[in-house]
């Protein structure tokens, strides 16, 4: 990890990569709502924005005139030229098309088909532990239900989970202080999806690689830059977003001994206790690039800034939800963000809902009782994804 | 005798980003198509066993897209 100097304030100088942030951003929030609800730091090339009431991350959301998706991660420097990944990288009028292709495979009808197959590995991995009595819960288990999942449907192996993720990391955590990293993690995926459509060739399959490579613009398949720009955003879109939302549910329901008996003893609860995990761990945080002058709340901002769009923060808005800060597992009304607002909304959301369900349903049929393990160290990982990396936790086999 | 007022569900086709958290909530009110968008089913007119589906898919749309109206 970078040496950074300490934040000397949140409002004028925040870090999203400092140490009390990545341990415990909510009261950093909760402070910010209150004093001053767009703050700002020159931590980051032509200053960053950080908005954390909900109403001002859905009006920026929404304003794709003056904000830009080409840069979507706040970097110390940033990354030149913009590498893009679409659709997340895409403002209309290019985001729709480069969008729509992928919809049918995400539908509800396409995830259901993985539900079976999902629940298998989830028994599998628990088998691999629990005679054990204990476990790293984000290790052993969440880390490996996406990685197995998404590497499948794109076609890919899924015993390369580490290299996957290691990429991952380059470019998300490494990656926002250190843009070489960057730069390796794009060039290893580059290479690696090139060897994946040459070993294709022409021949046809059921795969997501296959899938994209047979799409045609205007009767023209896709440049092989934006193709492979699709592929890598699945990968690494598809990953350490939910293994860390199913880590933070499990070190939820870890610390949380009601929450978890009660979840156990009616599974009903289910349905509204993954949107409540969503909404209050929700861990993607996304990012625009100012391209217009605009006025957001009052507070002014420049073409070339950035804005941290949390929407993790967005979801910890009282104004917007009534007891934000406490996690209430029944929740009825819930319009969360945890998967964006607006034409940006998750392609995976199916997807990551459908294995954060699964993975917590099968954990606690086998494992109703858990807790951290005494004097063990919980942690999270920084920056633009936030779930716990080492989470170990003890059960009675 | 006092009639009930019946209720429909609508979704706004321009609003809707493809959350999909009307359907999970109300799968016989809504259904899906192929790019994963909402629409109500039928009519949309909503039986009185699923009023509380209906007000809950209102009340957990991200995009307020969902609208619940008195049929004439």
């Amino acid at each position: 990890m970078t040496e950074r100097r300490p934040v000397s304030d949140w409002a004028t100088d925040w870090d999203h990569t400092d140490p009390a942030w990545i341990e415990n951003p909510f009261p950093i929030w909760d402070d910010l709502r209150k004093r001053c609800p767009i703050a700002h730091s020159e931590r980051f090339e032509d200053g960053a924005h950080f908005p954390s009431r909900y109403a001002d991350v859905r009006e920026i959301a929404y304003d794709t005139e003056h904000f830009s998706s080409r840069r979507v991660i706040v970097r110390q420097k940033k990354f030149n030229p913009v590498m893009p990944s679409p659709p997340i990288t895409s403002d209309p009028p290019e985001h729709r098309p480069a969008r729509m292709p992928l919809l049918p495979a995400f539908n509800p009808k396409a995830i259901e088909n993985l539900t079976p197959g999902t629940r298998a590995l989830c028994n599998r991995l628990i088998d691999g532990f629990l005679a054990k009595g204990k476990c790293d819960a984000a290790i052993d288990y969440a880390q490996h239900i996406p990685t197995r999942v998404i590497a499948n449907l794109l076609g890919m192996d899924e015993e390369d989970g580490d290299r996957y993720r290691r990429w991952i990391k380059m470019a998300l955590e490494e990656g926002i202080h250190d843009n070489d990293k960057v730069m390796q993690s794009l060039k290893e995926m580059t290479l690696y999806f090139g060897e994946e459509l040459k070993k294709r060739g022409s021949t046809p399959g059921d795969d997501l690689i296959s899938f994209m490579r047979d799409q045609r613009v205007d009767g023209q398949p896709l440049p092989t830059d934006r193709l492979i720009g699709t592929l890598r955003l699945l990968l690494i879109a598809g990953i350490d977003t939910t293994w860390s939302a199913i880590g933070a549910s499990l070190w939820h329901l870890a610390t949380h001994d009601d929450d978890r008996r009660r979840l156990v003893a009616d599974p009903s609860l289910m349905d509204t206790a993954v949107e409540e995990f969503l909404r209050a761990y929700a861990p993607v945080t996304m990012a625009r690039e100012v391209v217009k002058d605009v006025k957001i709340n009052g507070c002014p901002m420049k073409p070339g800034s950035m804005v941290l769009l949390s929407f993790p923060a967005a979801n910890r808005d009282p104004e917007m939800f009534p007891d934000a800060d406490k996690v209430v597992i029944d929740r009825k009304e819930n319009r969360h963000a945890a998967f964006g607002l607006g034409i940006h909304r998750c392609v995976g959301s199916n997807l990551a809902r459908m294995e954060l369900r699964v993975a917590l349903e099968e954990w606690l049929k086998r494992i109703p009782e858990f807790r951290l393990e005494p004097r063990a160290r919980v942690t999270w990982s920084e920056g633009t994804v936030r779930g716990p990396r080492q989470l170990p936790v003890v059960f009675s086999a | 005798m006092a009639e009930r007022i019946s209720l429909k569900v609508h979704v706004e086709a321009e609003r809707c980003q493809g959350h999909n958290r009307c359907y999970s909530i109300a799968p016989e009110l809504f259904e899906i198509d192929e790019l994963g968008n909402s629409r109500a089913r039928g009519d949309g007119t909503v039986p009185a066993a699923l009023e509380e589906k209906a007000r809950l898919a209102v009340m957990n749309c991200p995009e307020h897209a969902v609208r619940l109206t008195q049929k004439a």
